[in-house]
Order: structure tokens, then sequence, then C-alpha cells
């Protein structure tokens, strides 16, 4: 397929089919498994982006091994401002996760097909993400040789139990089973997969690999019975997991007392937030490989029109969330949380606060113009601007409420360090790093999920259908086959 | 284009026959010839598709309960597992339980109540999140895990990889297999049959 069309602006018509071209069931296997398979003839800009990740990967192991070294003071923390950076990533990252497991899990249970072509590198998405973001629970501790005290693992070895009151303890409670968990749905839905890779691939190491990766898979129809069932019970536990982890993680802030912190409509407004900030990933590695690897046709501006319009929904629901803060603070009649309120709107990280509110609620609702979601550039720059926000939003919550609580003889400023920075975009990095060999070695697309799609639209197409002829003949679904 | 041998020795010995097996380029067509075979009485039947089919597992009056009642209970096991570590560990129970238990040294070692700003030692509501992430996470364990050792997962060998074109089944075409331990196969009527329902091939499987 000549595809001359340049990666970030389109010509193509925006309808309700979601897979385009003439597909067939081989042709979708083979046009999404070409990258796995042909591995000879990988093409350079993946050397190039592979390699800026893998750069940007050792300083982030720079930065560790400082880190180990001296201790956290190499940070811009001190007191007041005790967490910065460290926990600000933490939880840009794992919201940045939620929107894979959304994708995965709950448009699964909403019936949503046109989740089949995206769920696959949403899900690797967010299992690189979560596990950029375990870094820093364990890391952010003073002494880091010891997080295995954090762990439930029993009187004889510890003395002593974790505090499972704490939100810190939660949260390992969470993210460890949100990794968990991922990595299992993610695997799970790999299995078919590996096993037509292994049933493509030739004789040799590769075909063995991919043979106990698959586990024996036959695609017996009692195991698909099995599957679809352990499948769609999977989506229905990752659902309120992604609700819960989240929520969890707006409880280390929301349980405290500090002004700004001590509020409930964290736990939604988190989530939300979540789902927003991953989105904008999600449409950030969507746009760049739908057309360097010609996934045009799986990966449709419909596919980016809905994208952005969840962008959008959640986007103007983190609105509504700051805007309740602002209600509750001032409303609450407590000197101290009006003095919060107005130290965002003037103080001294004011400019944050404002950049933030652009960042969040002004840019992204140009999405509202459907010119504005088919262009795809436009797009990209909206996924870059709220990515950034979301940080924003969590640098807003984080230092800016601890610099001045209720005692002004404790007041002071948060400024970080290049260690902060380097670590930040040290586990960007790292991020790109898994996400390319992830690109090249397992199959960017769920390839059953879009032939059982594919299924679907040949079975609605009554009679002959110009785009999705497979096989012979015009495919009529009404008689079943009476014999030869 | 059915693979027959020559008629002389169109019957193998059965115990290298693993089973018969008919290849269908359609789905629906496979859906229709899993019904009829159903209805002839063959009961060690399987289909291979390269992706779930809708109505296929029903045609074959296949379903395993198995599975959602496993990941229940194991999501249940976590959730009783993490509320009981949890509570078990913050409330001073052990001095209520009967001496014996308290035989072994671990039994006294777990209470550890601690009394935080006069709060109750079975502070439920804060118990809540550890345990609902392990209910969580032993469910998931359930569903993947039981699953795969439900469905006999990894097998290192499976027969049915033997029959011809068996790697398309993954791919593009739709099997369906009569096992020859079933009661009612006969080697000539099932392969008659088989070849009646409109596969477009119809083969051996050697075990």
């Amino acid at each position: 397929m000549a595809d001359v069309d340049s990666p970030l602006s389109e010509s193509e018509p925006l309808n309700d089919v979601l897979i385009t071209g003439k597909p067939t069931y081989r042709s979708l296997q083979e046009r999404i498994n070409y990258l796995v398979m042909a591995q000879r003839n990988h093409p350079l800009g993946w050397f190039i982006a592979f390699a800026v990740g893998f750069l940007l990967l050792n300083v982030m192991l720079m930065t560790i091994t400082y880190l180990l070294y001296k201790g956290v003071g190499i940070w811009g923390i001190n007191i007041p401002c005790g967490w910065g950076f460290d926990i600000i990533n933490f939880v840009w990252w794992i919201g940045i996760g939620h929107a894979g497991t959304l994708i995965s899990a709950i448009l699964l249970l909403l019936r949503q097909q046109w989740r089949n072509s995206i769920n696959r590198f949403s899900e690797a998405m967010t299992l690189f993400a979560v596990a950029c973001a375990g870094l820093y629970p364990l890391l952010h501790t003073g002494r880091p040789w010891n997080a295995y005290w954090l762990m439930p693992i029993g009187p004889n070895i510890l003395g002593m139990w974790p505090q499972f009151r704490s939100p810190l303890v939660w949260d390992v409670f969470a993210v460890s089973t949100y990794a968990t968990v991922s990595a299992l749905f993610w695997f799970f839905g790999l299995i078919p997969d590996f096993a037509t890779l292994r049933d493509r691939a030739e004789k040799g190491p590769v075909k063995m690999i991919f043979a106990m990766l698959a586990m024996g898979w036959s695609g017996s129809a009692r195991h698909w019975q099995r599957y679809e069932a352990a499948y769609l019970i999977l989506a229905g536990l990752s659902a309120p997991l992604v609700l819960s982890v989240h929520t969890i993680v707006s409880f280390d802030f929301a349980v405290g007392i500090v002004p700004g912190w001590h509020t409930t409509i964290f736990p939604p407004y988190f989530v939300a937030g979540a789902v927003y900030a991953g989105f904008a990933m999600v449409l950030t590695l969507a746009i760049p490989i739908r057309a360097w690897y010609k996934l045009k046709d799986m990966i449709t501006m419909r596919h980016i029109d809905w994208m952005a319009k969840v962008m959008l929904t959640t986007g103007l629901i983190v609105f509504f969330g700051y805007i309740m803060e602002v209600t509750y603070g001032l409303y609450s009649g407590d000197k101290y949380e009006i003095a919060l309120v107005l130290n965002r709107f003037k103080g001294p990280y004011a400019f944050f606060y404002w950049l933030l509110i652009f960042c969040n609620g002004v840019a992204p609702q140009i999405l509202w113009w459907n010119k504005a979601r088919q262009n795809l550039v436009l797009v990209f720059i909206v996924c870059q601007i709220v990515s950034l926000g979301m940080w924003l939003e969590r640098y807003i919550i984080i230092p800016v409420s601890l610099h001045r609580d209720y005692l002004p003889s404790s007041w002071g400023y948060y400024t970080p360090t290049i260690w902060d920075f380097g670590m930040f975009f040290g586990t960007i990095g790292f991020f790109i790093f898994l996400m390319f060999l992830f690109i090249r070695f397992v199959p960017i697309i769920n390839v059953f999920e879009m032939k059982e799609l594919l299924h679907r639209i040949l079975h609605e197409s009554h009679g002959a259908h110009d785009n999705a002829e497979h096989g012979k003949e015009a495919h009529t679904s009404a008689e079943p086959a009476t014999g030869a | 284009m059915s693979e027959i041998g020559t008629t002389g020795d169109r019957t193998p010995p059965p115990s290298t026959l693993y089973g018969l097996i008919a290849e269908f380029e359609d789905p629906d067509k496979l859906v229709a010839a899993a019904e009829k075979v159903r209805e002839e009485g063959y009961r060690k039947i399987d289909a291979y598709t390269p992706f779930p089919v809708h109505g296929l597992a029903e045609a074959l009056a296949f379903h395993d309960w198995r599975v959602p009642w496993l990941i229940f209970i194991c999501g249940c096991l976590g959730g009783i597992t993490g509320f009981s570590l949890e509570a078990s560990t913050a409330t001073p129970f052990v001095q209520m339980l009967p001496r014996f238990a308290r035989m072994l040294p671990t039994m006294n070692e777990i209470s550890y109540p601690l009394n935080v700003g006069g709060r109750p030692f079975l502070s439920w509501p804060t118990f809540i999140p550890p345990a609902y992430e392990l209910t969580i996470l032993f469910a998931a364990f359930g569903a993947f895990f039981g699953m795969l050792a439900l469905s006999g997962l990894p097998k290192p060998y499976n027969s049915i990889f033997n029959a011809k074109r068996f790697e398309l089944a993954t791919q593009d075409r739709f099997f369906l297999c009569i096992e020859a331990l079933d009661p009612k196969f006969n080697y000539e009527n099932t392969w008659e049959f088989l070849q009646n329902l409109g596969a477009d091939s119809v083969s051996e499987v050697e075990r």
C-alpha cells in the first residue's frame, strides 16, 4: 500500500468503518505480524528512537546510582516540601497507565469494538508506565534497601508488621496488584497471538520460543470458551482495579491534613485525571505508530476521533475538579484553606497554576470542533499540552500545597535539582526503551481480536460489501451451509 | 479435495489414529457443521479456530462453569486473607483465643496492636484497601492460572498438531475434529459424514 500522505496530516474520510481497505483474516495477521517476523528489515527510525530511549535509560541508571549512594538530599526536597518530583512523577506515570487498562478492560465490558485495534499497545503502555512509576515509591524512601519493611512478611522475619492503615502501605498493595494484574491480562491476550506467530515462524529457535510462550495453544473451541469467560472476568476485575488504584494513590494526599490535600474530591478527580493523561499518551503513541507502521486502516480516524472525545470528556471532569477545589477552599471558611487557594492564584507558584489551567482546561477545548479532532498535528500537540498539564497538576498539588501550610515559620520553597529532572527524563527514556522493544518483538495490535472484529463486520454486511470481501464470494450471513 | 488412501487400506489401525479432521474456510459453515455433528450423536468432538467464533461453543454444547466459580472462590480467599491479615495483626485477638491455640509461638507473635490516637483496633474501613486489592489479585490469579490449568495448558504435545495444515488453525482456517475414541466413531462412516458437511477437505490425524 503506497502511502504518500505525510504522517501528521490526514485526508482520510471519517466514517464508522473500523477496518478499512480489503482485509482478510490473513492480511490483517500478516500486516501486524510483519514487524515481528521481518526482523532483518526493521526501519532505521526504530533504531534512532531506540537509541534515544537507551540513552535516557542510562541517564536514569546514573541518577539512581547517585541517589543510592548519596541519598534523597540530591533532590530538591526539603522541609516543608518533603515530596517533590519523586511523587509527582509517581502519580503521573501511574495515571498514564490507567488509560491502557480502561481501553483493555472497560471498553471491552462496554462492548466497544473500536478498542480491538488499540488495546494491545495501550496495555503495554500501562505495563511500562507502571514499571516507571514503581521505581519512585521504592527509591524515594530514605533507605530503599529497607523497602522490604513495607511487605507483610511476618513477625518471624521482621519482628513487626507494616501499618496497614497507612495509605503508603495501601500503595504497596495497590501498585503491586495493578502491575501483576496488568501483566497477567496483557500476557493472557498474547497467548493466541503467540500461537499464530509460532505457526508462522520457520523451524528454529524462534519457533520454539513462540511455542513456549503460546503454551500449546491450539485454538480449541473449548479452550476459547474458557478463555473468553476468563478474559471477560479479568476485564471485570481490572475495571474496579483501575478505579481503586488511583483512588488509593489519591488517598496518599486526601488522608493527610495538609490544606489543599484533605478534600474528598480527590479520588474521582484523580481517576478522571489519570484517564485524561493516559489517553493523551495513547494518542501520542497511536498517531505516529499508525503512520510509520502503515496501520492506518486498522487504527482509523474514527479511533482517533473517539479517543480525542474521551480525552475531552475527562478533561472537563478534571476541570470540574479544579473548580471544586477552589470552591471547597473558599466556601470552607477555614483560613488555611482560603490562604491556600489565594496562594495558588497569586503566590510564588502562580505562573504554574495558571499554566495548568490553560493546559488542562483551556487548550483541550479545541477538541470540541470536528475539524480539530481530524487534524492529527493539532491532536498530537494538544496531547503534549495535556501531558504537561497533568504533570503540572501534580506539581501544584504536591510541592505547592506543602510549601505553605499551617505555620508560617515552617514555610519554604521547592526548587528541583538536576537530579530530579535527570531521573524524570530517565524514566521517559526507560518507557521509550521498553515501548520500542515491545514494538519490535511483540505484535502491537491484537491479531485474534482484529480477526474477530472482521468476522463481525463481515457478518453484519448482508450480501455483497465492497470493503470487506474475504474469500471468493460475497458472504451472506443469513443461511448456514446446508451441505456441499 | 479430500485425501483418501487406496481402497485396500482405508481402515488404519485405530491405535495410531487420533481422529478425523475437516477443514473449513468459513466460520459459519463450521458452526453449522458442528451442530450437525452433535445431532448425529458424536460427543468427542472439538473445533479449532483462529479467533473465538460466536455460537461455536453452544453448537458443541460446551460450557465450562468451573472458570467463573474458580475465580470467585479465589477472590473470596483473597479478601478473607487480606482482611484476616490486617485484623489479626492490628487487634489483640490472640488474647481472646483459648490457651491451646496459643501453643505455637507464631500465634503469640501475630498481634501487634497499636493505639493510634485512640482509634479502635479493628478500624475496619482502613482495612478495606489492601483486602480489596488482594481480592482482585487472587481472583486474577484464579482467572489466569485457572483457565490454563483447566484447559491442560501448557501442553508440550498435542496430537491435533499432527493434522495436515493445522498451522492454519491459528491463522485463517477453521477445523472440526472427531476423535477416534468417540463411541460412534467408524472410519468410513465418519469420513463420509464429514465430507457431506461441506468441508473443504477431510484428513486423518495421527496420534
